[in-house]
């Protein structure tokens, strides 16, 4: 079933076909080519050595790492990995690149096809789980950066980020819908940072796409002209770009226009997109292998290393956690999709597990809940007075154990949690003090019945014949005697032992 | 005293080393020599405080009795192609002219780690792109060679290498660092009389050395004599770890391995080599070569390289392919010359500068360059001239089943006059015709001065050795030497 | 193959070589010869034969994942960064402004 995200125009009714190019910043110490480091918000060009400011007679020397990520990051998307590849020079002027060219790989990338599944959202308008065609992954440099605002005739230039090794992911035109888009984006995010080889800040670059946006009508199987939106860099932004370079484009041509095949630039305050003076000719590249690195062949062993180091994947996680621990697919979803979020659940869940003395699957349903909605229930309404350093997994696991044995109810659980997110009390201690405890003694709770039910004859004799409703009153008295910390199960056993 | 500017490498440093005369003294005769030269104009600048301070760190520790290095107290000429810190590095090029790198290439470096001083950065064809020393932005450079009919033409030193050659001819260096692309260091040490030997590719390193041709780049000692090459070429070698495409392999004791005997050795003569528009007397001593060889105890065998006709124009579409991306560098932003013309904007500022500080025959190549990349002739000319290299390349590989080494002349020509050729490019580049195969393979070679012709200048003999050889081209150059005696000097006019 | 005087303007422009009149008139026969000469290497059979890629073979090093290893090219040295520069101002490299 396909996406059925449509423009109305005054002709009829057209579709979308968008290829994303995200350029994902390789995680690594040094850059792709140099030892200067690739931290981000240093002082303007401290991080450039003399092979990033292109000083004559100086050579790249590529960096092992940033090889082996995109290596790891093709296999994680379940790729072609190429044993042999190798690094193009693409030409082109402008004050952010030292060279006068990048070094990229046109001809012989290092990873090939593959795949990445876009997860089903009603909401968004995506029917079902989708596959998204990846055409390649490849290794380049980053650019500097221009500063235009500094000086009133003059652009400076700054090339710290100069020669930081990125990854382009180029999809193949699957995508249909902003929706789409989006999802393909936030998977491709998530698959990175399981991965370890971008840290998805897209605030501070290190994520960004091109996005490539035509318009057909719908039925038509030609392609229409794309334009290509430069360096988009939020999900939002994206989902926008989409939406309005499609009405553009079909409002161009529904006017009798044509739509030229050029790059663009987003205007966030504007919302619209706007055609990008600076790259009018630059559009013959002039590409030929780089004949200061020789071909890149991986050896069997590096392979290995690689794909020994991969992390179990979102998808494999959401089916482990849908079967085998038994979650619901929202829970499993919610709890999979990024590193941090099923990185805390797991900790968790083991520390809770081994606390209660069950299996992890025995105790995952309740351990999720809690991760889920009760314990960001109880942070959010705290707000400023919460010290998240307090919530460790050893106290939210000694809570949930004291839970699990009915020594405290679901709410006395949150206020023990309210009072740890303050103090950094210890959970137990808290329950004992504080009298938020459950009572399972069965004597006190015996003698609290039997006062109830001696003081209500006519509602035993009404529930003996057959009024069952009236169980529901004897819990609620027991619980008022008990002032709330009976332990309901005890209660329930109790009380029906006792009514026959 | 001996003149010590008569002294050539290996003299100077066992002369240093026994107390015959101070490294200060060397490097005081040979400062005068480069002062008195102005007329070559070999020199971009000279640099007699960089002479003097090496030679005093020499001097000061042999009076401690500390090892002086395999070039210790030896002064050398800069092929002005090589980052020195500190000390302007122009390749010979208006566009950078001023130019003062932070840093030191990773061959000079080497060469002043062994002992070596410098003298002053020597003038070339600007960016090594020439082959008469004509095209650099600091004027001609004049070969000390003169015809021996009194005409007192000048003459060119060759090229790009051309101020290395005529110094070392000249005696005002003992030697000096060259570069070959396509036979930048042997030709103009043909034309000039001395020895000069390009290594393997990969043998010494790139880095620190402004770009011409990435694939093809070479660094190489021009000297007056075998011996003094393979000392000098030794110091020079060595793996880097900044140049990617730096070999990984020992640097063999050359000059411990000299050995004139060539015994059991075949030596191939390609047949294509024998071209149209050789020279008669080129022809001559070649057969010459032929004969010194046979006598140092080698067989001579006929081989083929059939593809030796394509290797020229294959290699005039790689090596401005390379160069007009190697050259995209210089754009007026970071060094260099800056041409900002009254109101306009980036790409304006990148016209004007490269249009000002380029010389015609770097913007030429740049032009052919950029052409052969674009869109729609990549295949038609850059593919096919790297498949024609491959072709090139397995000739070589296939000679070397029948022979150890091979024997070519360096040049289709001796010398000619300043200017004769500058306007027929095409001329031009067929100086190279015999140096470029070679050069596209990858492979050592070295020029040996053979004899003078009928007019007094002299010819250079090549030897070509397989990829790592350098040892039998240096054996073979050797014999050569040995049994050419070539003594002769270009009488002092300057 | 020969080229026009067009598309040697054209070559010129994007070798960001400022070219006048005159020197594209004394450019586009000089080009053409050398374009005729090397013209010969199609005549050359390669079907089969790969292109060069390592003149002399030997493999890719790759370097650690190690900042500043080297101190030639280390980063933290933006004096000698912006040593030579035409123009450098506040520790940047300027240019003529920009339009994007």
């Amino acid at each position: 079933m396909v996406s059925t995200y449509r423009i109305q125009g005054a002709t009829g009714e057209w579709e979308v076909v968008i290829g994303l190019e995200v350029h994902a910043q390789v995680t690594s110490n040094a850059k792709l080519f140099s030892g200067a480091s690739t931290e981000f918000g240093a002082e303007p060009n401290t991080q450039v050595s003399l092979v990033d400011a292109a000083m004559p007679g100086m050579l790249p020397v590529p960096n092992r790492e940033c090889i082996r990520q995109a290596v790891r990051t093709g296999m994680a998307i379940e790729a072609q990995i190429n044993k042999y590849s190798r690094f193009d020079r693409k030409n082109y002027f402008y004050a952010d690149l030292p060279q006068g060219y990048q070094i990229s790989q046109l001809y012989h990338p290092i990873v090939g096809e593959g795949q990445l599944l876009i997860d089903a959202d009603e909401k968004a308008g995506i029917p079902e789980d989708k596959v998204i065609g990846i055409e390649r992954i490849h290794i380049e440099q980053d650019a500097g950066k221009l500063m235009h605002d500094q000086h009133p005739t003059m652009s400076y230039v700054d090339l710290n980020r100069c020669g930081v090794a990125l990854m382009e992911i180029v999809s193949r035109p699957d995508m249909t819908s902003p929706a789409e888009a989006g999802a393909y984006v936030r998977k491709l995010r998530s698959i990175l940072r399981y991965v370890g080889s971008c840290d998805g800040n897209m605030e501070e670059g290190s994520m960004r796409a091109d996005v490539n946006v035509s318009v057909r009508k719908v039925g038509d199987s030609e392609l229409g002209t794309r334009t290509e939106t430069k360096n988009v860099n939020s999900v939002r932004f994206v989902m926008q770009v989409i939406e309005h370079e499609a009405n553009r484009q079909v409002d161009l041509i529904e006017d009798g226009g044509k739509v030229v095949q050029e790059t663009r630039l987003f205007d966030v305050a504007s919302g619209t997109t706007r055609s990008m003076r600076s790259k009018e000719d630059a559009h013959d590249y002039r590409y030929f292998p780089d004949p200061d690195l020789l071909p890149l062949e991986l050896e069997d062993d590096f392979l290995a290393d690689c794909r020994s180091s991969l992390p179990e994947l979102p998808d494999a996680k959401r089916r482990r956690y849908e079967t085998e621990l038994g979650l619901t697919p929202y829970n499993a979803r919610e709890l999979t999709a990024e590193v941090e979020t099923f990185a805390r659940f797991e900790t968790l869940l083991s520390a809770a597990a081994l606390r209660i003395g069950k299996p992890e699957a025995e105790v995952a349903t309740q351990v999720a809940n809690w991760a889920l909605s009760v314990a960001p229930g109880v942070l959010k309404s705290l707000g400023a007075e919460a010290d998240p350093a307090h919530a460790s997994a050893g106290a939210q696991a000694a809570i949930l154990a004291m839970q699990d044995k009915g020594e405290i109810s679901g709410g006395q659980a949150k206020e023990i949690y309210e009072i740890v997110l303050k103090t950094g009390r210890d959970p137990e201690e808290i329950a004992d003090t504080e009298g938020l405890k459950q009572v399972s003694d069965t004597g006190a709770i015996e003698t609290a019945i039997d006062d109830i039910l001696a003081n209500n004859q006519d509602k035993v004799e009404q529930y003996k014949g057959g009024k069952d409703k009236l169980f529901g009153f004897f819990v609620g008295q027991t619980m008022k005697a008990m002032q709330g910390k009976a332990n309901p199960a005890v209660v329930n056993q109790i009380l029906k032992d006792k009514l026959g | 005293m001996t003149d010590l500017t008569e002294l050539g490498i290996k003299a100077i440093r066992e002369g240093v080393a026994n107390g015959d005369f101070t490294a200060r003294e060397v490097a005081e005769g040979f400062n005068a020599a480069v002062a008195a030269a102005s007329e070559l104009n070999a020199f971009i600048v000279a640099t007699p405080d960089h002479a003097l301070a090496a030679a005093d760190a020499v001097d000061t520790k042999r009076a401690k009795g500390d090892d002086l290095g395999t070039m210790g107290g030896v002064p050398i000429g800069m092929k002005d192609l090589f980052a020195t810190k500190g000390v302007q590095t122009t390749a010979a090029s208006h566009i950078l002219e001023g130019f003062e790198p932070q840093y030191e290439s990773t061959v000079s470096q080497n060469l002043w780690d062994a002992g070596a001083g410098m003298l002053g950065k020597l003038n070339l064809d600007q960016f090594a792109m020439g082959s008469s020393n004509e095209t650099s932005y600091f004027g001609n450079v004049v070969s000390p060679w003169r015809k021996s009919n009194g005409a007192n033409t000048d003459m060119s030193p060759g090229g790009s290498s051309g101020g290395s050659a005529a110094s070392v001819a000249a005696r005002i260096v003992p030697a000096a660092t060259g570069t070959d692309t396509g036979g930048s260091i042997r030709q103009p040490a043909a034309f000039a009389g001395i020895t000069g030997i390009k290594p393997t590719y990969g043998r010494c390193s790139r880095w620190g050395v402004v770009a011409f041709a990435s694939s093809l780049d070479q660094a190489g000692p021009m000297a007056r004599s075998v011996e003094d090459c393979a000392i000098m070429l030794e110091a020079m070698a060595g793996f880097d770890p900044k140049d990617a495409t730096s070999l990984k392999m020992e640097v063999p004791n050359w000059e411990a391995g000299l050995n004139a005997d060539l015994k059991g050795k075949k030596i191939g003569i390609p047949k294509e080599y024998r071209m149209d528009g050789t020279d008669a007397e080129i022809l001559e001593s070649w057969e010459q070569g032929k004969e010194w060889l046979r006598d140092a105890g080698a067989e001579i065998v006929d081989i083929s390289l059939p593809h030796t006709k394509y290797a020229l124009p294959a290699y005039y579409i790689i090596a401005p392919a390379e160069a007009s991306s190697n050259l995209a560098r210089y754009d007026g932003v970071r060094y260099g010359l800056r041409d900002l013309p009254e109101g306009s904007g980036l790409q304006d500022m990148y016209a004007a500068t490269r249009a000002a500080g380029f010389g015609d025959e770097v913007k030429r190549r740049v032009l052919i360059g950029t052409y052969v990349l674009s869109a729609g002739f990549y295949d038609a000319y850059y593919t096919q001239a790297q498949k024609i290299r491959t072709l090139v390349a397995q000739d070589f590989e296939k000679a070397w089943s029948q022979c150890d080494a091979i024997l070519a002349p360096t040049t289709p020509t001796a010398s000619f006059p300043l200017g004769s050729l500058s306007d027929d490019p095409l001329t031009m580049y067929l100086n190279d015709v015999f140096a470029v195969p070679a050069s596209l393979a990858g492979l050592p070679a070295i020029s040996v001065p053979a004899m003078l012709n009928s007019d007094g200048l002299p010819l250079g003999l090549q030897i070509i050795g397989k990829p790592f050889d350098e040892q039998g081209v240096l054996n073979a150059g050797l014999a050569m030497q040995q049994r050419a005696n070539f003594d002769a000097q270009p009488e002092k006019w300057w | 193959m020969s080229v026009t005087r067009e598309e040697v303007a054209k070559i010129a422009s994007l070798a960001r070589i400022r070219m006048g009149e005159d020197a594209l008139d004394r450019m586009v026969p000089e080009l053409n010869n050398i374009l005729d000469w090397v013209e010969q290497l199609s005549e050359v059979d390669t079907s089969g034969v790969e292109p060069m890629t390592a003149v002399i073979s030997n493999s890719l090093r790759l370097r650690d994942d190690v900042v500043d290893a080297i101190p030639e090219t280390a980063g933290g040295r933006r004096e000698d960064v912006l040593a030579n520069a035409p123009v450098a101002e506040h520790g940047f490299f300027g240019v003529p402004k920009v339009i994007e």
